[in-house]
């Protein structure tokens, strides 16, 4: 937790013991969120909607002892390198792609005090290493001497790169809107603005910026490489893609980072579209207290969507792909960076 | 137009040094990239089972494919020449495993006509609504199975839970989910038990529901259609030539259904259906007919429910089964398309040679022709398009 | 079943007007072609010269209108020997086949037959095509030109039975793997399978377990009837 909050309580630390403790709380925060939403959406929610039977029954009560005896799985299994592999690359990737999802999480607000690091520039910082996870998945691809993972990484590394773009359109409406680029300043800007007069709940920028909204989940989905962009793994053509090649512990790494990184972009969509940790007419202290529930809370909401579209939507094509991101959605986001700009400067 | 000239081992040594004399002799004209020899199976999920597509490509375009077959090859056609008649019933069925029922009719109707027994009339409509039954329970896994193959988990789920409900019509009037071996030369080894045929009408309700769940989900999605339509079109005089059969040909516009067209067997003289077909040949097309077809065969089952005649389901048959000199050739459609034997007897107990003619092998046969310049993605959709089983190519 | 030299005799064979038609046609487009007919079961079987196997595709697929390939296969006429290896004594429980060469439906030359199916979709009909293959140096016309379906299936009747193709542009296994030796579907390929162990199900060769110490103990081999059989 902040210094800033533990002040609140009284208790006085230097800055060496408050670095450990943030330290502390993203190293744990990456796999609670990659398990809780592992649990709640891969297992469970997946589990009704294609009326599974086998993830609800370990354990009795909805199969709770799923996702543990997964992980006990995992971490049995044999570590298995390909003989042909560039192994120092090959172990590493797992690793580049895990901390590119712990360096995200270092700007998200959780509370008005409770950031580990306020950057001016954050929400470039955040769009800025969330996007070095394809460094990870492209050495991945390389390394393990197999022609499914090279297309597989090939594929991320073009599709990451197209989805940038459109990321960023979205982000700068916001960013325009609230006219800073703190993600810290973006909530405390949506709780204090009003549309059009009407202040109650302040602005959440879902309702003036839905277009944008839309086009990051759109975005986002295809960075986090899942259906209906999950080309670069596709399980029924690359069987796998990228990480066809990893097993056990390190296969678990890219499973974390890839519900960690889904984790962090469900909360920086929280945090620019639904107002953060902010609810309305919640401030001070109080809002430091419940700020990491309300987070949250609405990040669940998020990931929600971004789940359903995942288990409901079949697998664009490579090309469509492309063709979705530089002809649809780059345009779209330009005219509502356009129009966002207009009103910004007409009222 | 009809092979590649790409051998079924790829020489890779040879390849590379290849490449490199291209490369060199265009160097400055362009950048050159190479081709690269990718191996879709024999493990590979979207060939469900042990296909191997040896696939040269140029990026992620395919510029050749060889199916290399074999890998399930279990040589019925010489194990039926050591087996009696009633034996190789139980070896046919694992042709196409997953109408296993379908596979037995043919063979059973060619002993039978050389022998000059007719089974009874109960048993035929018995075993034309265990047929149908084998067609929606194929069909339903293949409704949901495509979904998988273009990425959407979900309908896979689907598809197997309702293919569910009818192997349990299968098993609950044959004894054997998978394999029934329920057809004997002559009849079927027992009638249907108490409670059956209410039972398959509320099945069947629930398989029509769940072909409008898959309308909506599957061909309802814009992405489904962005990736099926316009890809895999065969023709339909091409495909008529590989001997591509079944709903793969009637989605090419091929009106032709050997259960209206062929010789009469079985109860289908007696039924009303229609048969469906679509103009445009694609991946689309052979999912949209099938769809229709379970519908179809839906209502074929409820029309023979309806009709079910009372009768023995065993006609007077010798104790051993001797059939008598002469020659057989019976076709069906099966799920899968024709399914054929040439029985060829000498008056034994056992025949002298078996023909197997499956449609899978030749379904699969036109992938070299049919898979050259089409992206990696849309190779599983056309290979789950033409939805084949192994164990009916190989046999 | 019946010599079908002339017209009227065929008449006689094949009262089927589809089947009068289909000769008649066939008769038109090839001359002499035909060797013989007959039906099999209601089918038309048409057994044709080895020269006008490679012509007769084409004729099936414009004057017939037979566009649909249904398969190309072979038949090996020879007696089914009695294998099963020399201990077994024979297998018995392989059916008795004739142990003379007789011929099936449109009769037969030699010991090799090719023959091939092929069908209209629009017409409905279909017939069976037979030719002989000289039996020291099988070869016929390949028919992959018209029927580019027929590929495969004349691979797979190369590997088992032997048979070259004419014409046909790659001729390697299909099934098998590449060097494999014999043709496995030619009636003197033994059943292997067979010839190392006889049908279980037939010659219970495993006594149950207590009698198996006084099988042993008495030395007299492999228990026939001994332990449950069926």
């Amino acid at each position: 937790m902040n210094a800033v909050a533990l002040t609140t309580l009284g208790i006085e630390i230097g800055w060496g013991a408050a670095l450990a403790i943030k330290t502390l709380v993203i190293l744990l925060i990456i796999p609670a969120g990659a398990l809780i939403l592992g649990y709640v959406f891969l297992l469970k929610m997946m589990s009704h909607m294609q009326s599974r039977l086998g993830p609800m029954d370990p354990g009795g009560f909805h199969g709770w002892f799923q996702l543990i005896g997964d992980g006990l799985k995992f971490v049995q299994k044999e570590d298995l390198m390909p003989d042909g592999a560039d192994r120092k690359v090959f172990a590493g990737a797992p690793a580049v792609v895990l901390i590119s999802t712990f360096l995200v999480f270092l700007v998200i607000p959780m509370g008005p005090d409770l950031v580990v690091k306020d950057l001016d520039i954050g929400v470039f910082y955040a769009l800025a290493v969330s996007s070095l996870s394809v460094i990870g998945i492209l050495m991945a691809g390389w390394s393990s001497a197999n022609k499914y993972a090279l297309l597989g990484g090939l594929r991320a590394a073009g599709q990451l790169i197209a989805y940038e773009l459109p990321l960023l359109l979205a982000v700068i409406g916001v960013v325009i809107q609230a006219g800073t680029m703190s993600l810290n300043g973006i909530v405390v800007a949506q709780q204090q603005q009003s549309i059009f007069g009407i202040d109650w709940i302040g602005n959440p920028y879902i309702l003036t910026q839905f277009v944008g909204f839309l086009i990051f989940l759109i975005a986002a989905q295809a960075e986090l490489t899942q259906t209906p962009f999950d080309m670069p793994v596709a399980e029924s053509e690359l069987v796998g893609g990228y990480h066809v090649e990893y097993t056990g512990f390190r296969f678990l790494f890219f499973f974390m980072g890839e519900y960690g990184t889904a984790f962090a972009f469900s909360a920086i969509a929280a945090t620019l579209f639904l107002g953060g940790y902010a609810l309305p007419w919640v401030e001070g202290d109080l809002a430091n207290w419940i700020g990491p529930l309300v987070l949250f809370a609405k990040l669940m909401l998020v990931a929600f969507l971004m789940f359903w579209a995942r288990f409901t939507f079949p697998r664009l094509r490579e090309d469509q792909l492309q063709a979705f991101a530089w002809k649809f959605l780059i345009p779209l986001g330009l005219a509502n960076l356009l129009v966002t700009a207009l009103f910004k400067v007409a009222f | 137009m009809s092979t590649t000239e790409m051998p079924s081992a790829p020489d890779f040594e040879l390849e590379r040094s290849a490449m490199r004399h291209l490369a060199d002799a265009q160097m400055n004209v362009e950048l050159d990239t190479g081709d690269m020899i990718l191996n879709l199976g024999p493990q590979h999920p979207a060939t469900h089972g042990t296909l191997r597509l040896v696939v040269r490509l140029d990026g992620e375009r395919v510029i050749a494919a060889d199916p290399v077959i074999g890998y399930m090859h279990r040589g019925y056609e010489k194990l039926t020449e050591f087996r009696t008649y009633p034996q190789i019933t139980t070896l046919i069925n694992r042709i196409d495993w997953l109408s296993s029922f379908a596979n037995e009719v043919p063979f059973v109707h060619a002993a039978e006509q050389l022998m000059g027994i007719e089974a009874p009339a109960r048993a035929q409509y018995i075993r034309t609504i265990l047929t149908e039954l084998s067609r929606i329970a194929t069909f339903v896994l293949f409704l949901g199975e495509m979904g998988l193959q273009v990425g959407a988990l979900t309908p896979a789920f689907y598809g197997f839970r309702d293919r569910e409900h009818v192997l349990n019509l299968i098993e609950g009037a044959t004894g054997g989910r998978f394999h029934p071996n329920f057809n004997r030369i002559g009849g079927l080894k027992d009638d249907l038990p108490w409670g059956w045929v209410s039972e398959t009408r509320q099945v069947m309700q629930l398989v029509l529901d769940s072909c409008d769940q898959f309308e909506d989900l599957v061909v309802g999605n814009e992405i489904f259609l962005s990736r099926t339509r316009g890809i895999g079109i065969i023709p339909g005089d091409i495909g008529t030539a590989y001997g591509v059969s079944g709903s793969n040909l009637r989605a090419s516009g091929v009106d032709w259904d050997l259960r209206r067209d062929g010789v009469p067997y079985l109860a289908y003289p007696d039924l009303d259906f229609k048969v469906w077909t679509h103009s445009a040949g694609d991946s689309f097309a052979r999912y949209w007919v099938r769809l229709q077809e379970t519908r179809e065969s839906v209502r074929m089952v409820l029309q023979l429910l309806d009709g079910l005649p009372a009768g023995p389901v065993m006609a007077k048959v010798p104790r051993i089964i001797k059939v008598p000199e002469g020659e057989a050739w019976v076709e069906t459609e099966n799920p899968l398309g024709q399914m054929g034997y040439y029985v060829v007897s000498k008056g034994a107990t056992g025949p002298f040679r078996v023909k197997i003619r499956s449609a899978s092998f030749s379904n699969v046969s036109i992938l070299p022709w049919l898979l050259r310049g089409v992206y990696v993605p849309d190779v599983v959709t056309i290979l789950a398009s033409l939805y084949f089983i192994l164990g009916d190519i190989d046999r | 079943m019946t010599e079908g030299d002339d017209a009227a005799e065929a008449t006689e064979a094949s009262p089927n007007p589809v089947h009068l038609d289909l000769l008649d046609r066939l008769e038109r487009a090839l001359p002499g072609a035909v060797v013989e007919h007959g039906t099999a079961c209601g089918e038309l079987v048409v057994r044709v010269t080895n020269a006008s196997w490679g012509p007769l595709a084409e004729v099936a697929r414009g004057d017939l209108e037979c566009d649909y390939l249904s398969f190309v296969s072979a038949i090996d006429w020879a007696p089914t020997p009695r294998d099963g290896g020399e201990d077994a004594g024979g297998d018995t429980s392989a059916p008795v086949q004739p142990t003379d060469m007789t011929f099936g439906v449109a009769g037969s030359a030699g010991r090799f037959q090719v023959f091939a199916r092929v069908q209209s979709t629009a017409r409905g009909w279909g017939a069976t095509f037979k030719v002989d293959v000289d039996e020291a140096t099988p070869l016929v016309a390949s028919w992959v030109g018209v029927y580019p379906g027929a590929d495969w299936h004349e691979r797979e009747t190369w590997e088992m039975f032997g048979v070259r193709f004419d014409g046909h542009p790659n001729l390697r296994q299909l099934y098998l793997p590449a060097g494999f030796e014999g043709h496995p579907l030619r009636k003197d390929f033994p059943l292997l399978a067979r010839v190392v162990k006889p049908w279980p199900g037939l010659v219970d060769v495993e006594a149950m377990p207590e009698e198996a110490a006084a099988v042993t103990a008495g030395g007299d081999g492999a228990g026939d009837g001994a332990g449950g059989g069926e």
